[in-house]
Protein backbone atom coordinates (compact mmCIF):
# COMPACT_ATOMS: atom_id res chain seq x y z
CA UNK A 1 0.00 0.00 0.00
CA UNK A 2 1.08 3.29 -0.50
CA UNK A 3 -0.89 5.19 1.69
CA UNK A 4 1.89 6.47 4.33
CA UNK A 5 1.07 8.94 6.66
CA UNK A 6 1.71 12.67 7.99
CA UNK A 7 3.37 12.66 11.38
CA UNK A 8 0.31 14.96 12.50
CA UNK A 9 -1.64 11.97 12.38
CA UNK A 10 -0.20 10.11 14.55
CA UNK A 11 -2.25 7.63 16.12
CA UNK A 12 -5.28 9.19 15.22
CA UNK A 13 -7.97 7.17 13.36
CA UNK A 14 -7.96 8.91 9.69
CA UNK A 15 -11.57 10.40 10.17
CA UNK A 16 -12.62 10.66 6.41
CA UNK A 17 -11.68 10.15 2.53
CA UNK A 18 -10.14 13.46 2.70
CA UNK A 19 -8.22 12.86 5.46
CA UNK A 20 -7.06 9.98 4.02
CA UNK A 21 -6.34 11.08 0.85
CA UNK A 22 -4.59 13.77 2.59
CA UNK A 23 -2.07 11.66 4.21
CA UNK A 24 -1.32 10.15 0.49
CA UNK A 25 -0.65 13.60 -0.95
CA UNK A 26 1.44 14.97 2.22
CA UNK A 27 3.63 11.75 3.17
CA UNK A 28 5.53 10.78 -0.18
CA UNK A 29 8.36 13.19 0.76
CA UNK A 30 8.38 11.92 4.45
CA UNK A 31 7.84 8.49 4.20
CA UNK A 32 11.68 7.84 5.39
CA UNK A 33 10.22 9.28 9.10
CA UNK A 34 7.67 6.39 9.51
CA UNK A 35 7.75 3.49 11.61
CA UNK A 36 6.96 0.38 10.77
CA UNK A 37 4.65 0.73 13.68
CA UNK A 38 3.19 3.55 12.86
CA UNK A 39 2.78 2.60 8.81
CA UNK A 40 1.20 -0.61 10.05
CA UNK A 41 -1.62 1.24 12.14
CA UNK A 42 -2.61 3.26 9.45
CA UNK A 43 -2.81 0.71 7.01
CA UNK A 44 -4.91 -0.65 10.17
CA UNK A 45 -7.21 1.96 10.07
CA UNK A 46 -7.82 2.18 6.34
CA UNK A 47 -8.33 -1.26 5.63
CA UNK A 48 -11.22 -0.95 8.69
CA UNK A 49 -13.15 1.92 7.67
CA UNK A 50 -13.23 0.10 4.08
CA UNK A 51 -14.31 -2.95 5.63
CA UNK A 52 -17.05 -0.78 7.35
CA UNK A 53 -17.92 1.11 3.70
CA UNK A 54 -18.55 -2.39 2.06
CA UNK A 55 -20.29 -4.63 4.72
CA UNK A 56 -22.97 -1.28 4.96
CA UNK A 57 -23.13 -1.48 1.22
CA UNK A 58 -23.64 -5.49 0.71
CA UNK A 59 -26.16 -5.17 3.49
CA UNK A 60 -28.57 -2.74 1.82
CA UNK A 61 -27.91 -5.17 -1.68
CA UNK A 62 -28.75 -7.97 0.63
CA UNK A 63 -32.07 -6.77 1.75
CA UNK A 64 -33.02 -5.46 -1.33
CA UNK A 65 -32.17 -8.55 -3.59
CA UNK A 66 -33.52 -11.13 -0.76
CA UNK A 67 -36.89 -8.74 -0.82
CA UNK A 68 -37.26 -8.96 -4.65
CA UNK A 69 -36.30 -12.61 -4.77
CA UNK A 70 -39.03 -13.33 -1.78
CA UNK A 71 -41.72 -11.31 -3.51
CA UNK A 72 -41.11 -13.11 -7.05
CA UNK A 73 -40.91 -16.50 -6.27
CA UNK A 74 -44.11 -15.61 -3.80
CA UNK A 75 -42.76 -16.30 -0.45
CA UNK A 76 -44.21 -13.36 0.46
CA UNK A 77 -47.50 -11.20 -1.10
CA UNK A 78 -46.18 -9.13 -3.07
CA UNK A 79 -49.79 -7.20 -3.31
CA UNK A 80 -49.14 -5.97 0.60
CA UNK A 81 -45.38 -5.92 0.56
CA UNK A 82 -44.37 -4.90 -2.90
CA UNK A 83 -41.10 -5.15 -3.94
CA UNK A 84 -38.25 -2.92 -4.78
CA UNK A 85 -38.21 -3.25 -8.56
CA UNK A 86 -42.29 -1.91 -8.50
CA UNK A 87 -41.50 0.97 -6.08
CA UNK A 88 -38.46 1.78 -8.58
CA UNK A 89 -41.04 2.21 -11.69
CA UNK A 90 -43.36 3.50 -9.27
CA UNK A 91 -41.22 6.04 -8.38
CA UNK A 92 -40.10 6.33 -12.04
CA UNK A 93 -43.61 7.25 -13.39
CA UNK A 94 -44.55 9.49 -10.57
CA UNK A 95 -41.28 11.46 -11.74
CA UNK A 96 -42.48 11.59 -14.80
CA UNK A 97 -45.67 12.75 -14.32
CA UNK A 98 -44.58 15.18 -11.79
CA UNK A 99 -46.87 14.21 -8.88
CA UNK A 100 -43.68 12.90 -7.34
CA UNK A 101 -42.19 16.53 -6.76
CA UNK A 102 -45.65 18.32 -5.71
CA UNK A 103 -46.33 15.95 -3.04
CA UNK A 104 -42.72 16.28 -1.81
CA UNK A 105 -42.35 19.48 -2.64
CA UNK A 106 -45.42 20.50 -0.12
CA UNK A 107 -43.86 18.30 2.43
CA UNK A 108 -40.48 19.65 2.49
CA UNK A 109 -42.27 22.99 2.35
CA UNK A 110 -44.55 22.51 5.49
CA UNK A 111 -41.36 20.85 7.13
CA UNK A 112 -39.16 23.98 6.76
CA UNK A 113 -41.93 26.61 7.34
CA UNK A 114 -42.83 24.85 10.55
CA UNK A 115 -39.23 24.27 11.57
CA UNK A 116 -38.00 28.48 11.14
CA UNK A 117 -41.05 29.08 13.34
CA UNK A 118 -39.98 26.53 15.96
CA UNK A 119 -36.30 27.92 16.07
CA UNK A 120 -37.62 31.49 15.95
CA UNK A 121 -40.19 30.83 18.76
CA UNK A 122 -38.11 28.69 20.91
CA UNK A 123 -34.72 31.23 20.89
CA UNK A 124 -37.36 34.29 21.51
CA UNK A 125 -39.35 32.45 24.57
CA UNK A 126 -35.58 30.41 26.04
CA UNK A 127 -34.10 33.98 25.81
CA UNK A 128 -37.43 35.69 27.46
CA UNK A 129 -37.09 32.94 30.50
CA UNK A 130 -33.83 33.38 30.95
CA UNK A 131 -34.17 37.30 31.14
CA UNK A 132 -37.33 36.88 33.55
CA UNK A 133 -36.48 34.08 36.10
CA UNK A 134 -40.03 34.85 37.51
CA UNK A 135 -41.59 33.68 34.32
CA UNK A 136 -39.45 30.43 34.14
CA UNK A 137 -40.52 29.39 37.63
CA UNK A 138 -43.79 29.99 37.13
CA UNK A 139 -44.19 28.29 33.77
CA UNK A 140 -41.69 25.58 34.04
CA UNK A 141 -44.85 23.19 35.03
CA UNK A 142 -46.94 23.69 31.77
CA UNK A 143 -43.88 23.16 29.43
CA UNK A 144 -43.08 20.24 31.11
CA UNK A 145 -46.36 19.18 30.85
CA UNK A 146 -46.75 20.25 27.16
CA UNK A 147 -43.75 18.45 26.58
CA UNK A 148 -44.55 15.50 27.63
CA UNK A 149 -48.02 15.35 26.03
CA UNK A 150 -48.42 13.30 22.83
CA UNK A 151 -49.16 16.13 20.39
CA UNK A 152 -50.87 14.00 18.11
CA UNK A 153 -54.15 13.77 20.60
CA UNK A 154 -54.41 17.50 19.65
CA UNK A 155 -54.78 16.73 16.12
CA UNK A 156 -58.38 16.34 15.82
CA UNK A 157 -58.77 19.87 17.64
CA UNK A 158 -56.50 21.36 15.71
CA UNK A 159 -58.56 20.51 12.69
CA UNK A 160 -62.13 21.90 14.22
CA UNK A 161 -60.06 25.01 15.27
CA UNK A 162 -57.95 25.61 12.37
CA UNK A 163 -59.85 23.61 9.57
CA UNK A 164 -58.51 21.30 7.01
CA UNK A 165 -55.74 23.02 5.52
CA UNK A 166 -51.89 23.73 5.66
CA UNK A 167 -52.37 25.96 8.69
CA UNK A 168 -52.83 22.78 11.13
CA UNK A 169 -50.41 20.91 9.53
CA UNK A 170 -47.73 23.51 10.42
CA UNK A 171 -49.41 24.15 13.90
CA UNK A 172 -49.59 20.73 14.13
CA UNK A 173 -45.66 20.44 13.22
CA UNK A 174 -44.55 23.46 15.23
CA UNK A 175 -46.12 21.80 18.33
CA UNK A 176 -44.66 18.31 18.49
CA UNK A 177 -41.32 20.54 18.29
CA UNK A 178 -41.65 23.66 20.12
CA UNK A 179 -41.55 22.75 23.89
CA UNK A 180 -38.85 20.40 23.92
CA UNK A 181 -37.09 22.96 21.99
CA UNK A 182 -37.77 25.34 24.44
CA UNK A 183 -36.95 23.44 27.80
CA UNK A 184 -33.35 22.45 26.26
CA UNK A 185 -32.11 26.07 24.85
CA UNK A 186 -33.41 27.30 28.48
CA UNK A 187 -32.15 24.90 30.22
CA UNK A 188 -28.52 25.46 28.46
CA UNK A 189 -29.03 28.98 28.70
CA UNK A 190 -28.82 29.07 32.66
CA UNK A 191 -25.91 27.02 32.74
CA UNK A 192 -23.95 30.05 30.97
CA UNK A 193 -20.67 29.97 33.27
CA UNK A 194 -21.35 32.18 36.04
CA UNK A 195 -17.54 33.44 36.06
CA UNK A 196 -17.91 34.86 32.41
CA UNK A 197 -20.85 36.47 33.97
CA UNK A 198 -19.24 38.28 36.39
CA UNK A 199 -16.37 39.04 34.02
CA UNK A 200 -19.15 41.02 32.38
CA UNK A 201 -20.33 42.94 34.68
CA UNK A 202 -16.96 43.67 36.29
CA UNK A 203 -16.31 45.60 32.58
CA UNK A 204 -18.97 47.67 33.57
CA UNK A 205 -21.62 45.51 31.00
CA UNK A 206 -25.45 45.56 31.46
CA UNK A 207 -27.72 42.25 30.98
CA UNK A 208 -28.05 43.04 27.00
CA UNK A 209 -24.14 42.63 27.23
CA UNK A 210 -24.12 39.25 28.67
CA UNK A 211 -27.06 38.28 26.20
CA UNK A 212 -24.82 39.56 23.38
CA UNK A 213 -21.52 38.77 24.19
CA UNK A 214 -21.52 35.63 26.14
CA UNK A 215 -25.17 33.45 26.42
CA UNK A 216 -25.94 33.70 22.60
CA UNK A 217 -21.91 33.21 21.08
CA UNK A 218 -21.61 30.53 24.07
CA UNK A 219 -24.87 29.04 22.89
CA UNK A 220 -24.22 28.01 19.23
CA UNK A 221 -23.10 24.89 19.27
CA UNK A 222 -26.23 24.09 21.61
CA UNK A 223 -28.40 25.81 19.34
CA UNK A 224 -27.27 23.98 16.29
CA UNK A 225 -27.37 20.30 17.74
CA UNK A 226 -31.12 21.87 18.84
CA UNK A 227 -31.56 22.09 15.09
CA UNK A 228 -30.88 18.90 14.31
CA UNK A 229 -33.23 17.26 16.86
CA UNK A 230 -35.82 19.87 15.51
CA UNK A 231 -35.31 18.83 11.78
CA UNK A 232 -37.05 15.40 12.19
CA UNK A 233 -39.60 16.56 14.66
CA UNK A 234 -40.85 18.83 12.17
CA UNK A 235 -41.04 16.25 9.59
CA UNK A 236 -43.12 13.83 12.08
CA UNK A 237 -44.82 16.75 12.72
CA UNK A 238 -46.05 17.41 8.79
CA UNK A 239 -46.88 13.87 8.71
CA UNK A 240 -48.80 13.53 11.46
CA UNK A 241 -50.75 16.68 10.39
CA UNK A 242 -51.03 15.49 6.58
CA UNK A 243 -52.24 12.54 7.45
CA UNK A 244 -55.18 13.79 9.10
CA UNK A 245 -55.67 16.68 7.24
CA UNK A 246 -54.92 16.90 3.30
CA UNK A 247 -55.20 16.73 -0.05
CA UNK A 248 -51.67 16.76 -0.97
CA UNK A 249 -48.04 16.12 0.68
CA UNK A 250 -46.33 12.49 1.27
CA UNK A 251 -48.48 12.18 4.13
CA UNK A 252 -51.87 12.30 2.85
CA UNK A 253 -50.08 9.84 -0.26
CA UNK A 254 -49.66 7.08 2.74
CA UNK A 255 -52.60 7.46 4.06
CA UNK A 256 -54.57 8.11 0.34
CA UNK A 257 -52.16 4.45 -0.38
CA UNK A 258 -53.63 2.36 2.49
CA UNK A 259 -57.19 2.85 2.21
CA UNK A 260 -56.69 2.09 -1.40
CA UNK A 261 -54.65 -0.66 -1.20
CA UNK A 262 -51.90 0.63 -3.42
CA UNK A 263 -48.95 -0.83 -0.92
CA UNK A 264 -46.45 0.11 -3.55
CA UNK A 265 -47.42 3.96 -3.02
CA UNK A 266 -47.34 3.70 0.47
CA UNK A 267 -43.38 2.35 0.80
CA UNK A 268 -42.89 4.40 -2.19
CA UNK A 269 -43.71 7.13 -0.11
CA UNK A 270 -42.15 6.05 2.69
CA UNK A 271 -38.50 5.95 0.80
CA UNK A 272 -39.36 9.44 -0.59
CA UNK A 273 -39.22 10.57 3.40
CA UNK A 274 -36.35 8.63 3.82
CA UNK A 275 -34.31 10.21 1.50
CA UNK A 276 -35.79 13.93 2.33
CA UNK A 277 -35.22 13.41 5.83
CA UNK A 278 -31.54 12.60 5.61
CA UNK A 279 -31.15 15.53 3.27
CA UNK A 280 -32.27 18.06 5.57
CA UNK A 281 -30.17 16.64 8.49
CA UNK A 282 -27.55 16.81 6.31
CA UNK A 283 -28.05 20.38 5.52
CA UNK A 284 -28.04 20.98 9.34
CA UNK A 285 -24.54 19.06 9.39
CA UNK A 286 -23.27 21.69 6.77
CA UNK A 287 -24.25 24.86 8.67
CA UNK A 288 -22.81 23.34 11.81
CA UNK A 289 -19.55 22.75 9.92
CA UNK A 290 -20.03 26.38 9.03
CA UNK A 291 -20.30 28.16 11.95
CA UNK A 292 -18.87 25.71 14.67
CA UNK B 1 -3.05 62.87 52.21
CA UNK B 2 -6.32 60.57 51.13
CA UNK B 3 -5.50 56.80 50.68
CA UNK B 4 -6.57 55.35 47.46
CA UNK B 5 -8.69 53.29 49.16
CA UNK B 6 -10.34 52.91 52.45
CA UNK B 7 -12.51 50.39 54.22
CA UNK B 8 -14.19 51.06 57.15
CA UNK B 9 -15.69 48.50 59.07
CA UNK B 10 -16.86 46.80 56.26
CA UNK B 11 -19.62 43.44 57.42
CA UNK B 12 -21.16 41.37 54.86
CA UNK B 13 -23.35 38.19 54.99
CA UNK B 14 -24.83 35.84 52.47
CA UNK B 15 -28.43 35.02 53.16
CA UNK B 16 -30.32 31.64 51.98
CA UNK B 17 -33.55 29.67 53.29
CA UNK B 18 -30.98 27.97 55.76
CA UNK B 19 -29.89 30.82 56.96
CA UNK B 20 -27.65 33.29 57.48
CA UNK B 21 -23.80 33.42 56.53
CA UNK B 22 -21.54 36.09 58.01
CA UNK B 23 -19.00 36.28 54.94
CA UNK B 24 -17.20 39.75 56.40
CA UNK B 25 -17.30 41.69 60.01
CA UNK B 26 -16.06 44.61 60.48
CA UNK B 27 -12.72 45.11 57.74
CA UNK B 28 -11.38 47.76 57.68
CA UNK B 29 -7.69 48.77 56.33
CA UNK B 30 -6.76 51.55 53.91
CA UNK B 31 -4.22 51.23 50.36
CA UNK B 32 -2.09 54.16 49.75
CA UNK B 33 -1.80 55.54 46.10
CA UNK B 34 0.35 53.36 43.63
CA UNK B 35 0.96 50.69 46.43
CA UNK B 36 0.60 46.62 46.43
CA UNK B 37 -1.63 45.15 48.99
CA UNK B 38 -2.14 41.32 49.23
CA UNK B 39 -5.10 39.86 51.25
CA UNK B 40 -4.35 36.21 52.90
CA UNK B 41 -6.54 34.05 54.81
CA UNK B 42 -7.60 30.69 55.04
CA UNK B 43 -9.45 29.21 52.08
CA UNK B 44 -13.21 30.12 52.51
CA UNK B 45 -12.90 32.78 54.48
CA UNK B 46 -14.23 35.31 51.83
CA UNK B 47 -11.18 36.88 50.61
CA UNK B 48 -13.53 36.92 47.17
CA UNK B 49 -16.43 38.26 48.68
CA UNK B 50 -14.18 40.84 49.73
CA UNK B 51 -13.30 41.65 46.13
CA UNK B 52 -17.05 41.17 45.10
CA UNK B 53 -17.47 44.25 47.19
CA UNK B 54 -14.44 46.46 46.41
CA UNK B 55 -15.51 46.15 42.45
CA UNK B 56 -19.05 47.39 43.63
CA UNK B 57 -20.66 43.96 42.03
CA UNK B 58 -21.99 43.77 45.82
CA UNK B 59 -22.37 46.14 48.61
CA UNK B 60 -21.50 45.97 51.47
CA UNK B 61 -24.26 45.14 54.25
CA UNK B 62 -22.50 47.69 56.92
CA UNK B 63 -19.47 49.80 56.55
CA UNK B 64 -18.11 52.17 53.81
CA UNK B 65 -15.61 51.41 51.12
CA UNK B 66 -14.01 54.64 50.35
CA UNK B 67 -12.24 55.34 46.99
CA UNK B 68 -10.15 58.78 46.74
CA UNK B 69 -12.36 59.60 49.87
CA UNK B 70 -15.86 59.00 47.99
CA UNK B 71 -18.35 56.67 48.16
CA UNK B 72 -17.07 53.58 46.12
CA UNK B 73 -20.63 54.10 43.53
CA UNK B 74 -19.39 57.56 42.55
CA UNK B 75 -15.88 55.51 41.11
CA UNK B 76 -16.85 52.30 40.16
CA UNK B 77 -15.70 52.90 36.54
CA UNK B 78 -12.10 53.21 37.55
CA UNK B 79 -11.65 49.85 38.89
CA UNK B 80 -10.29 46.97 37.16
CA UNK B 81 -11.17 43.49 38.27
CA UNK B 82 -8.71 40.51 37.31
CA UNK B 83 -11.15 37.11 38.28
CA UNK B 84 -9.36 33.57 39.14
CA UNK B 85 -9.40 32.08 35.34
CA UNK B 86 -8.74 34.58 32.14
CA UNK B 87 -11.93 34.02 30.53
CA UNK B 88 -10.81 34.57 27.31
CA UNK B 89 -13.85 33.87 25.03
CA UNK B 90 -12.99 31.00 22.47
CA UNK B 91 -15.29 33.12 19.91
CA UNK B 92 -13.36 35.82 19.82
CA UNK B 93 -9.91 36.82 18.38
CA UNK B 94 -7.38 37.96 21.38
CA UNK B 95 -7.60 41.64 19.47
CA UNK B 96 -11.63 41.41 20.06
CA UNK B 97 -11.24 39.53 23.66
CA UNK B 98 -8.96 42.61 24.64
CA UNK B 99 -11.54 44.92 23.27
CA UNK B 100 -13.92 43.56 25.12
CA UNK B 101 -13.95 45.92 27.91
CA UNK B 102 -13.82 49.19 25.77
CA UNK B 103 -16.83 47.75 23.55
CA UNK B 104 -19.20 47.35 26.34
CA UNK B 105 -18.20 50.91 27.63
CA UNK B 106 -18.54 52.40 23.88
CA UNK B 107 -14.94 53.56 23.63
CA UNK B 108 -13.45 52.09 20.69
CA UNK B 109 -11.74 55.30 19.64
CA UNK B 110 -8.91 55.39 18.47
CA UNK B 111 -7.25 56.76 20.98
CA UNK B 112 -7.88 53.83 23.35
CA UNK B 113 -7.47 51.18 20.38
CA UNK B 114 -3.90 52.54 20.08
CA UNK B 115 -2.86 52.39 23.93
CA UNK B 116 -4.46 48.75 23.33
CA UNK B 117 -2.05 47.92 20.20
CA UNK B 118 0.62 49.38 22.65
CA UNK B 119 0.06 47.13 25.19
CA UNK B 120 -0.47 44.41 23.23
CA UNK B 121 3.47 44.68 21.57
CA UNK B 122 4.99 46.05 24.77
CA UNK B 123 3.58 42.72 26.83
CA UNK B 124 4.42 40.56 23.80
CA UNK B 125 0.95 39.70 22.51
CA UNK B 126 1.31 41.76 19.22
CA UNK B 127 1.86 38.62 17.03
CA UNK B 128 -1.11 36.83 18.53
CA UNK B 129 -3.62 39.21 18.08
CA UNK B 130 -5.50 37.43 15.59
CA UNK B 131 -5.52 34.14 17.00
CA UNK B 132 -7.67 32.40 19.21
CA UNK B 133 -6.87 32.31 22.69
CA UNK B 134 -7.09 28.35 22.76
CA UNK B 135 -3.52 29.06 20.74
CA UNK B 136 -1.51 30.74 23.16
CA UNK B 137 0.38 29.55 26.40
CA UNK B 138 -1.40 29.63 29.82
CA UNK B 139 0.95 32.77 30.45
CA UNK B 140 -0.08 35.32 27.49
CA UNK B 141 -3.18 34.06 28.22
CA UNK B 142 -3.13 35.65 31.57
CA UNK B 143 -1.11 38.66 30.07
CA UNK B 144 -3.97 39.41 27.66
CA UNK B 145 -6.47 38.97 30.94
CA UNK B 146 -4.54 41.79 32.32
CA UNK B 147 -4.54 43.81 29.23
CA UNK B 148 -8.31 43.82 29.05
CA UNK B 149 -8.30 44.78 32.03
CA UNK B 150 -5.89 47.18 31.80
CA UNK B 151 -7.47 48.68 28.64
CA UNK B 152 -10.05 50.72 30.68
CA UNK B 153 -7.44 52.31 32.27
CA UNK B 154 -8.26 51.99 35.86
CA UNK B 155 -6.81 53.38 38.94
CA UNK B 156 -7.81 50.61 41.33
CA UNK B 157 -6.42 47.05 40.03
CA UNK B 158 -8.25 44.67 41.69
CA UNK B 159 -6.71 40.69 41.34
CA UNK B 160 -8.55 37.58 42.42
CA UNK B 161 -6.02 34.57 42.78
CA UNK B 162 -5.34 35.66 39.22
CA UNK B 163 -1.94 33.42 38.85
CA UNK B 164 -4.05 29.97 41.05
CA UNK B 165 -5.06 28.23 37.47
CA UNK B 166 -1.33 27.94 36.27
CA UNK B 167 1.15 25.61 36.54
CA UNK B 168 3.94 26.26 39.03
CA UNK B 169 6.60 27.21 36.96
CA UNK B 170 4.42 29.16 34.65
CA UNK B 171 2.99 30.88 37.68
CA UNK B 172 5.95 31.72 39.21
CA UNK B 173 6.76 33.60 35.79
CA UNK B 174 3.53 34.99 35.12
CA UNK B 175 3.40 36.42 38.66
CA UNK B 176 6.89 38.13 38.35
CA UNK B 177 5.82 39.44 34.66
CA UNK B 178 2.35 40.81 35.64
CA UNK B 179 3.45 42.43 39.26
CA UNK B 180 6.43 44.29 37.07
CA UNK B 181 3.32 45.31 34.54
CA UNK B 182 1.57 46.84 37.69
CA UNK B 183 4.22 48.71 38.74
CA UNK B 184 5.55 50.10 35.76
CA UNK B 185 1.83 51.16 35.39
CA UNK B 186 2.11 52.66 38.90
CA UNK B 187 -1.45 50.96 39.68
CA UNK B 188 -2.64 50.57 42.91
CA UNK B 189 -3.50 46.61 43.31
CA UNK B 190 -4.93 44.23 45.83
CA UNK B 191 -4.05 41.03 45.62
CA UNK B 192 -6.53 38.30 46.79
CA UNK B 193 -4.15 35.01 47.57
CA UNK B 194 -3.76 31.78 49.21
CA UNK B 195 -0.27 31.47 48.69
CA UNK B 196 1.82 33.03 51.22
CA UNK B 197 4.90 33.12 48.80
CA UNK B 198 3.40 34.71 46.30
CA UNK B 199 1.85 37.55 48.75
CA UNK B 200 5.51 38.23 50.36
CA UNK B 201 7.03 38.62 47.06
CA UNK B 202 4.33 41.20 45.23
CA UNK B 203 2.98 42.92 48.18
CA UNK B 204 3.79 46.14 49.90
CA UNK B 205 1.20 45.46 52.89
CA UNK B 206 -0.16 42.17 53.54
CA UNK B 207 -3.84 41.99 55.08
CA UNK B 208 -3.84 38.79 57.32
CA UNK B 209 -7.81 37.69 57.78
CA UNK B 210 -9.04 35.03 60.16
CA UNK B 211 -11.55 32.19 58.97
CA UNK B 212 -15.12 33.35 58.75
CA UNK B 213 -16.65 35.40 59.20
CA UNK B 214 -13.35 37.07 58.06
CA UNK B 215 -11.76 39.61 60.48
CA UNK B 216 -8.95 41.69 59.84
CA UNK B 217 -6.09 39.56 62.00
CA UNK B 218 -2.95 41.72 61.27
CA UNK B 219 -1.88 44.03 58.64
CA UNK B 220 1.83 43.75 58.12
CA UNK B 221 3.65 46.12 55.93
CA UNK B 222 6.74 44.35 54.18
CA UNK B 223 10.29 46.26 53.71
CA UNK B 224 13.36 44.77 51.58
CA UNK B 225 16.46 45.68 52.04
CA UNK B 226 18.80 44.92 49.04
CA UNK B 227 22.19 44.41 50.40
CA UNK B 228 23.24 43.37 46.53
CA UNK B 229 22.15 45.87 44.91
CA UNK B 230 21.72 49.16 46.80
CA UNK B 231 20.58 51.18 44.02
CA UNK B 232 17.07 50.08 44.49
CA UNK B 233 15.52 52.74 46.65
CA UNK B 234 16.08 55.45 43.87
CA UNK B 235 14.79 53.37 40.93
CA UNK B 236 11.99 52.72 42.03
CA UNK B 237 10.57 57.03 42.52
CA UNK B 238 6.93 55.81 43.58
CA UNK B 239 5.67 57.74 46.30
CA UNK B 240 3.97 56.46 49.16
CA UNK B 241 4.55 52.71 48.77
CA UNK B 242 5.33 51.00 51.71
CA UNK B 243 6.02 53.98 53.33
CA UNK B 244 4.68 52.85 57.14
CA UNK B 245 7.05 50.11 56.68
CA UNK B 246 7.90 48.93 60.31
CA UNK B 247 8.81 45.00 59.86
CA UNK B 248 12.25 43.34 60.22
CA UNK B 249 14.08 47.09 60.80
CA UNK B 250 14.96 47.77 57.24
CA UNK B 251 15.53 51.07 55.59
CA UNK B 252 12.98 52.77 53.71
CA UNK B 253 13.85 50.65 50.75
CA UNK B 254 11.57 50.62 47.82
CA UNK B 255 9.47 47.57 46.87
CA UNK B 256 11.36 47.70 43.35
CA UNK B 257 12.70 44.85 43.43
CA UNK B 258 11.24 41.78 41.69
CA UNK B 259 9.17 39.17 42.85
CA UNK B 260 11.48 36.81 41.96
CA UNK B 261 14.33 38.72 43.37
CA UNK B 262 12.55 39.04 46.86
CA UNK B 263 12.26 35.57 46.70
CA UNK B 264 15.80 35.43 47.24
CA UNK B 265 15.69 38.36 49.74
CA UNK B 266 16.84 37.80 53.64
CA UNK B 267 14.01 39.40 54.65
CA UNK B 268 11.74 36.40 52.71
CA UNK B 269 12.03 33.52 55.40
CA UNK B 270 10.99 36.01 58.65
CA UNK B 271 7.93 37.25 57.01
CA UNK B 272 6.83 33.68 55.81
CA UNK B 273 6.99 32.40 59.27
CA UNK B 274 5.39 35.51 61.09
CA UNK B 275 2.37 34.92 58.17
CA UNK B 276 2.35 31.36 58.33
CA UNK B 277 2.29 31.71 62.74
CA UNK B 278 -0.54 34.36 62.21
CA UNK B 279 -3.05 32.26 60.37
CA UNK B 280 -1.54 29.18 62.19
CA UNK B 281 -2.95 30.71 65.60
CA UNK B 282 -6.82 30.71 63.99
CA UNK B 283 -9.07 31.06 66.92
CA UNK B 284 -10.43 27.59 67.39
CA UNK B 285 -6.27 26.45 66.19
CA UNK B 286 -7.67 23.98 63.70
CA UNK B 287 -7.72 26.30 60.42
CA UNK B 288 -4.93 25.56 58.08
CA UNK B 289 -2.46 28.28 56.22
CA UNK B 290 -4.05 26.58 53.15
Amino acid sequence: MTQVPDLQTKHQPASNKQHARTIQAVSLDMAIDISPAQRDFIENQLLHKHQVATTRAMLLVLFLSFWELAARFSWIDSFISSSPTAIFRYFCSMARDGSLFVHTGITLLETIFSFFLVILISLGTALLLWACRALSEVLEPYLVMLNSLPKSAMAPLLIVWLGNDMKTIIVAAVSVALFGSILTLHTGFSQTDPDKVKLIYSLGGTKWDVLSKVLLPSSIPLIVSNMKVNIGLCLVGVIIGEFLSSRAGLGYLITYGSQTFQMTLVVTSIVVLCIISALLYQMIALVEKRVL
Amino acid sequence: MTPKLELKRVSYSYHSMEGETPALSAISFTADAGSYIAIVGPSGCGKSTLLSLLSGLARPDEGEILLDGKPLEQAKDTIGYMLQKDHLFEWRSILSNVSLGLEIRKRMDPDDLLYLKEMLKTYGLEDFQDKRPSQLSGGMRQRAALIRTLALRPDLLLLDEPFSALDYQTRLSVCDDISSIIRKTKKTAILVTHDLSEAISVADRIVILSARPARVKKVLDLSFSSPSEPGYAQRSGGKGAGSTATAAGASAALPAMSPMERRNALEFSYYFNLLWKELRTDDTGSGSAD
